[in-house]
Parts: C-alpha cells; sequence; structure tokens
C-alpha cells in the first residue's frame, strides 16, 4: 500500500504542476473549453484517485473545487482572475497536503472562497453525479472528432499546365493526420506514345484525421477545376463497434463493381480479390486499392483502442542514470577492443570492431536522448514566479516564452532552475519599471519579459530579455569603485563595465529587498554555469532593456575531447573551447625573456605551463604543444608535451575528497583502461588572475 | 538554396508587402511593376514561382501568364494572381489562362505563406 500511495503522489504532484499551467493559461484565455476541461479532469483525476488510496482529506477538499469547475465547464461561472486565484490556491492547499504540512484552517477558507462565488454550485449532490457522466464525455471531446476520409483525385492529364504539382498536395494531405497513398497506373500509355508534360497517374488516398472536411477541400482548392476529385467520409471516431466492411462492400461501394458481380463469384469460393480479377470484373489495381483501404481501418481502429498506455513507460531517474553509466562503460570497453583490434591487424577482428562501434554510437546516442526533458519543464515554474512576484511588487508584467520543446539532458535543466529564478528576479525587482514610471518613459505600463530557448551546435542558447529600466554602466562604474573594486580613474568601455556585475558581492540595487539584491548576485549564477560547462553573457541598453544569454551544453555525460600527454600522464581538454594547436620550441621561450606569452599571428596569447603547475617531474621535450583554448573572449594556452588526438569522453565524477581541486572538473576511462583526469580550462584560468 | 518568387504588382506598397512577408519566410524576391518589367526580369533569375497582380498598366496580369506559359521554362511554374473578392469571371478567366491560383486581396502575411507553401511544395 505504501508503494502505492508514493505512486499517487508522483502522479499527483505531476497533475498538480499541469493543473497550475492550465490554470495560468486559462487566466490569459478564459473561454478556451479546453482548458476549462484539462482543469477539471486533473481535479478530478486527484479526488478520484486520493480516495482510492487513502487520502480521504484531499479526496474530500479536491472534490468541493471540482464541483466549482463543473459548473464552469457548464458555463454557469464565468472564469475570473478572481476564480484563478482561488484555484491556483486550491492547488497549492492540495500540495500542501500531500506533503503533509497543511494548514486546516487555510483549507476552509478557500473552500469557503468557492462557495462564495456567483451561481453557487447546487450543493453536493448533483455535484457528486456529475463526475460519473464525466468521463466518457472527456473520451468523445479528446478523441471524437478523428474522422477517416476516402480521397480519389484524378488529375486531368493537363493538370502540369497549370503549375499545380500533384505531389504537393499529397504531401499537404499527409499534413493533415496519417494517410496511406495507393496509385493507380492504368491510365499510364504505352512508352512510345508517353507525353511527360501529360499526367496520367491518379490516387486513391486514405486519410484519418482531425481536422475536418473543410480542411480536406482546402488541399484541392487551386486544383479542383483540373481533376476529378470526390471526398467521402468512411468512419467517424474510433468507437463505431460494427465489423469492419468485407473487401467486397469497399469495391461495391466505390463503384468499381456491382453487387450482383460480387455476388456471382462470391459463390465460387475463391480469393475473392483474385476471383473479381478472373472474372474481369476489376483490374489488379483496383483490389489493391480497396485491399489498402480495409488494412488502413483496421490500423486506425487498432491505433484508437483505449490502451493507449503503451504509448509510454515511467521509469525512475535513477535507472535511466544506470543505464547511462552502463553505456559508459560500453564506449569505453569498445575503445579498448578498437585499440587491440587496430594494434593485432586482424581483419576478421576489425570487420566486427567496426559494428560494434557502429552500435556502440547508435545505443549511446539513443539512451542519452533518453534523459532529455523539453525545456518547457523549468519555464512553467517561471511562470508562477512572475505572476506572484510581479503582484506583490505592483508591476504588471507579462513573460513570453519560446522554445519549449528544446531538449536538454535532465541534469542541465534540474540545475538550471536557480539561475533561471535569480536572473527573473532580477529582471522583475530592478529591470522592469512600475506602471507609472513606464508610461513616464513612454513604454507600455505593461513589461514584458521574453524567454528563448534555441539550438546552436552542440549548445542551447536560453535568452532572458526585458524591456525594462536596462543597467546604467555609470552606475556601476560608482559601485565599483565604492566597493573598492574598481580604481577611480580606470577607463573602462560600456561593455566591460557591464561584466563587472558577475564580480563576488557586486549588487547595484539601491536598496536590499526582499526579493533580490541580498548580495549573492550574478556571480553566483555564474559560477553554477560554469559548473554545468556553460556560460552567461549580457548586454543591456539603458532605459531599452537588459538581455541575458545562457549557453548550456546539450548532455553532461559524454563530450567530445582533446587527450593530451605531459609524462606519462594524460589529460582530457574539452574540444568545445580549444581553437587551435601549435608548437613552442626553446628558441619561442627565450624569446618572451621569461614571461608566458607566445605571439600567435601577430596577438599575444598568455600560455600556462602544465607540467609545471602540476609539478609533473622530468623533463619537457625539446618540441612542447601549445593548446590555445577560447575563454570568455580570451585566448589562453595549455602547454603540454604532445598533443594525441579527438576522443569521445565519459565523463566520470570524481570521489567528493577531490571536490576542491578546482581545475580537474572529472575523470574517464581511456582505451587502454587508463584513467585521464578532465580539465576545467575556465578554473584554470580563473586560478592565474588569482595568482597574478 | 532559397527559392526565387517574383511579385508583379503596380502599387509598391502590394509588392513591399509581399517581399518583406516571403524574404522574412527566407525566399529570395524579385519585383516588377507590369507584366513588362517582369518578363524582361525575368529571364536567367532563376524565378520559381510568379505572383502577379492582375489589373496593371502595359501588361496585364493575364496577358503576363498567357506569355509565362508560352515560355518552355515556365510552362509547369506555379504562378499565382492576386483578386479582390468575389471577381468569379477574372478567377475562371486566370485559370484557363493557366494559373495556379489565387489569393484574395486584402490578404494577411501568414495566408500569403500558406498559399506559397502550397503551390511550391
Amino acid at each position: 500500500m505504501d508503494h502505492q500511495q508514493a505512486a499517487y503522489k508522483v502522479e499527483a504532484y505531476e497533475l498538480l504542476s499541469e493543473l497550475e499551467t492550465s490554470l495560468l493559461e486559462l487566466e490569459q484565455t478564459p473561454d478556451n473549453k479546453d482548458l476549462v476541461d484539462r482543469v477539471f479532469r486533473a481535479m478530478h483525476t486527484i479526488k478520484g484517485s486520493g480516495a482510492m488510496f487513502g487520502f480521504d482529506e484531499i479526496a474530500a477538499f479536491t472534490h468541493d473545487v471540482e464541483t466549482v469547475f463543473d459548473r464552469v465547464r457548464d458555463g454557469h461561472i464565468p472564469v475570473t482572475t478572481h476564480l484563478v486565484n482561488l484555484a491556483l490556491s486550491a492547488r497549492d492547499q492540495i500540495k500542501a497536503m500531500l506533503d503533509g504540512t497543511a494548514d486546516a484552517d487555510r483549507g476552509t477558507g478557500i473552500i469557503e472562497g468557492f462557495r462564495a462565488l456567483p451561481a453557487p454550485a447546487a450543493d453536493t449532490a448533483p455535484a457528486a453525479a456529475a463526475p460519473a457522466t464525466a468521463d466518457p464525455e472527456d473520451r468523445a471531446a479528446a478523441a471524437g472528432d478523428e474522422q477517416i476520409f476516402r480521397i480519389c483525385f484524378a488529375p486531368h492529364a493537363d493538370l502540369f499546365a497549370s503549375g499545380t504539382n500533384p505531389l504537393a498536395l499529397l504531401d499537404e494531405l499527409a499534413e493533415l493526420g496519417s494517410c496511406r497513398v495507393v496509385a493507380h497506373t492504368d491510365r499510364l500509355p504505352e512508352p512510345a506514345a508517353f507525353d511527360p508534360e501529360q499526367c496520367y497517374l491518379r490516387w486513391d488516398v486514405l486519410l484519418s484525421t482531425d481536422q475536418g472536411l473543410d480542411a480536406v477541400k482546402d488541399v484541392f482548392i487551386f486544383a479542383e477545376d483540373g481533376c476529378d476529385l470526390s471526398i467521402d467520409l468512411l468512419a467517424q471516431g474510433p468507437a463505431a463497434d460494427d465489423a469492419l466492411p468485407r473487401l467486397g462492400e469497399i469495391l461495391v461501394a466505390r463503384g468499381d463493381v456491382t453487387p450482383a458481380m460480387v455476388e456471382k463469384v462470391v459463390q465460387e469460393q475463391k480469393r475473392l480479390g483474385q476471383l473479381l480479377v478472373d472474372a474481369q470484373a476489376v483490374r489488379p489495381e483496383q483490389v489493391c486499392a480497396a485491399l489498402a483501404e480495409q488494412q488502413f481501418l483496421e490500423q486506425t481502429r487498432r491505433k484508437c483502442d483505449p490502451p493507449a498506455a503503451a504509448a509510454s513507460v515511467r521509469v525512475a531517474a535513477e535507472k535511466l542514470d544506470a543505464l547511462v553509466n552502463l553505456v559508459g562503460e560500453l564506449v569505453t570497453v569498445q575503445a579498448r577492443l578498437s585499440q587491440k583490434a587496430v594494434t593485432d591487424r586482424d581483419p576478421e577482428l576489425l570487420a566486427i570492431t567496426e559494428v560494434v562501434e557502429r552500435l556502440t554510437a547508435e545505443l549511446r546516442d539513443h539512451v542519452l536522448s533518453v534523459r532529455m526533458l523539453p525545456i518547457e519543464t523549468a519555464f512553467t515554474k517561471l511562470r508562477r514566479l512572475v505572476r506572484d512576484l510581479s503582484g506583490e511588487l505592483g508591476k504588471s508584467i507579462e513573460l513570453h516564452t519560446e522554445g519549449g520543446e528544446t531538449e536538454l539532458d535532465k541534469t542541465v535543466i534540474e540545475q538550471l532552475n536557480d539561475p533561471l529564478v535569480h536572473i527573473l528576479r532580477n529582471s522583475i525587482d530592478h529591470g522592469i519599471e512600475t506602471p507609472e514610471q513606464r508610461r513616464a518613459a513612454g513604454k507600455p505600463p505593461q513589461g514584458t519579459i521574453r524567454i528563448q530557448a534555441e539550438h546552436s551546435g552542440a549548445n542551447v542558447l536560453i535568452r532572458i530579455a526585458d524591456d525594462g529600466a536596462g543597467i546604467d554602466p555609470e552606475r556601476i562604474r560608482a559601485k565599483a569603485v565604492a566597493k573598492g573594486l574598481l580604481a577611480s580613474d580606470a577607463e573602462k568601455s560600456d561593455k566591460e563595465l557591464l561584466q563587472m556585475v558577475f564580480l563576488p558581492g557586486f549588487s547595484t540595487a539601491g536598496t536590499v529587498t526582499s526579493v533580490s539584491g541580498r548580495g549573492v548576485g550574478m556571480d553566483v549564477v555564474k559560477r553554477s554555469l560554469e559548473a554545468l560547462r556553460g556560460g552567461i553573457e549580457i548586454n543591456s541598453e539603458k532605459d531599452r532593456g537588459t538581455t541575458i544569454t545562457l549557453k548550456l551544453p546539450l548532455t553532461l555525460a559524454i563530450i567530445d575531447g582533446l587527450l593530451v600527454q605531459i609524462g606519462a600522464e594524460k589529460f582530457v581538454l574539452p574540444l568545445a573551447s580549444v581553437e587551435a594547436c601549435v608548437e613552442l620550441t626553446r628558441q619561442d621561450v627565450a624569446d618572451a625573456h621569461g614571461r608566458n606569452i607566445l605571439n600567435i599571428r601577430d596577438r599575444l596569447v598568455p600560455y600556462i605551463p602544465l607540467r609545471e603547475r602540476f609539478a609533473v617531474a622530468g623533463a619537457p621535450p625539446a618540441i612542447e604543444q601549445v593548446v590555445i583554448n577560447q575563454v570568455d573572449d580570451h585566448q589562453v594556452g595549455i602547454v603540454v608535451d604532445r598533443v594525441i588526438g579527438e576522443h569521445q569522453i565519459v565523463i566520470k565524477t570524481m570521489n567528493t575528497l577531490y571536490k576542491d581541486v578546482q581545475e580537474i572538473s572529472g575523470a574517464t576511462i581511456l582505451g587502454d583502461g587508463t584513467v585521464a583526469l578532465i580539465l576545467d580550462v575556465q578554473q584554470l584560468i580563473h586560478g592565474l588572475d588569482q595568482a597574478a | 538554396m532559397s527559392k526565387t518568387i517574383m511579385t508583379v504588382d503596380d502599387s509598391a506598397s502590394v509588392r513591399q508587402m509581399v517581399a518583406f512577408t516571403l524574404k522574412g519566410a527566407g525566399y529570395q524576391v524579385l519585383e516588377a511593376g507590369d507584366g513588362r518589367d517582369a518578363l524582361n526580369k525575368l529571364n536567367g533569375a532563376g524565378v520559381q514561382m510568379v505572383i502577379t497582380d492582375l489589373n496593371m498598366p502595359n501588361m496585364n496580369g493575364l496577358e503576363l501568364i498567357k506569355a509565362l506559359r508560352a515560355k518552355p521554362e515556365c510552362k509547369f511554374m506555379p504562378i499565382v494572381f492576386l483578386t479582390t473578392e468575389s471577381q468569379a469571371e477574372k478567377k475562371t478567366e486566370a485559370k484557363a489562362a493557366g494559373a495556379t491560383g489565387w489569393i484574395v486581396k486584402p490578404f494577411k502575411p501568414e495566408q500569403l505563406l500558406a498559399v506559397v507553401k502550397k503551390v511550391l511544395g
């Protein structure tokens, strides 16, 4: 039972977050029937399973809320901000009850709030009956509009002359729903008589769509005059329980054959299609088309059958993590195998390892994609934050999100939450002005915050832009000087000044509010992003607004790395930041007069001799290698003995004993079984800054 | 490679609106002020679709459509014409001349894009 209760809780938390999303959307579009239905369904499920698993209090509480939303569904109670507020607080109350931290008085207050709504629910008796009738309705609304059409599209021979491409039309049909196309070639002439400028083909299309007849007709709107077209509705909705039409019935319905003819051949008890062809009543293609139709109907029906639950499986996150680890091991072993095959020069083994390599890569991609979640999950929480916070501060703010479907590794999303919240709080508190200030500045009273997520190579970019007051570089300067972070006469560009907000202990807000400006500022955000191997950039224009761009890696588990060697030790540099590799001779070192600076394409680039830094024993080779890395607009070289090459690196986290070693972000196991440490280039360079 | 669409209209503002919308959707756009201008600019420009108004000076849309269909390289090219609502006989005439489809004025950018996508595939 405990196990089941835990499962109920997991489900209920999910429903609650869905409920929150729906409610917030509902506030924007109060007339949206779908949303009201969704809210009702979520409440209904929470209540129903709550009673089943012994959460009687939750069931009783939710019942009253559900009753109200049933009335909303019927249109007896209008959707107002007040209603949404009540529903949101009810949602919080249910969550508190699940957590076991509920305050009973608060619950009673909320219920009374609901009861006080206009046109109160005619008490409990009819409402209790409502859920029983609600379910079939819901199902009808969810899947009921699916219709199956038979479209016979026979273009006139001169269709091409009007510039119409029949394939584009078929593609457009395919976009409406699942469809099955049968091409008829019976009008094709002998090759000698073939005119490539004529259209000889015709098509039968079976389309299962929820878009309705008009959408199907619209596809052919320009082609109507250029073809013979018939569109028939074959089946409405998936619920029809009668037997599927038989082949003969379909042929008759299509007018391809008369019922009498079918009767006649059925008597002979052979395969009907073959018999009809033998009897020259129909051509083989016609039978094929009819068979395809039968098959399609069958498939569609099977698809609509209830066991939709099988479409997705719920798996504990730890199992996934374990799977990723195992795949990581597999990649490592595969690397060893490949190495062995290459050294042994065994062609048979080589062939096998190539297959293993391909399969491993495929497996890796699949497993990693399973861990990907749409970033929307992180956005949802922000919506609530913006709503609550802007209300608290007396500001009016609209949040737009784009690219919520962009997928990121689960771990990245989880660790992204705090930085996002922090940035949004800053925007709401310091960025967006009060409606009065905005009006005075000639802006619309309602502020806008826009969050966009998009792919960019192996990274995801998240842009948070507000149209608020922006950051005044002069205020940053004053602040930095006051805090002793900047000399009063230092010359800094506006861009450089902006970067100073990432310095520890920096906060420009005049006063500390409960919302932000507690000194734990953007430096924390920056550090947590760097821990994710990402980065942050800030752009701001005074009075126009601020844009913060976060750059995140798609995944944390496996990266491309550059394998390098110092003495007997091997290290990995993340390939993403590597720009170039150059040689460093003794002469170069002598030319720089003891300063660790190298002239690369007429630019002076500082470098870090890793051998000295890590105190590796032995003498460096006569010619060392410098790996040039691009970090935060700077180029920095890292000197190693030898560059081995590019490798797929499975990142293993280090034991917590090593958590203070900032220059190392992890380790990986190489093909020959040895361990290589993964360097954190950013931290290496920061270390250099602090030492200087 | 993005596809090139020619917009033919004597009204600069309509051309501008069409060009702006199509460029925004990633197409390349050529502009022409009337039918004759269009034929002159067409040669070798690699145009894959024409959007033309019907009423224009020098050479109107109907004549342009016929002239285009007579050129081997434009024989099967999608040609869409702009028309005001309920000009039924114009529609039939233009279709008979070989037009692929039509857009009813006034139209919204998304309607224009939907039609372009429809005929250009």
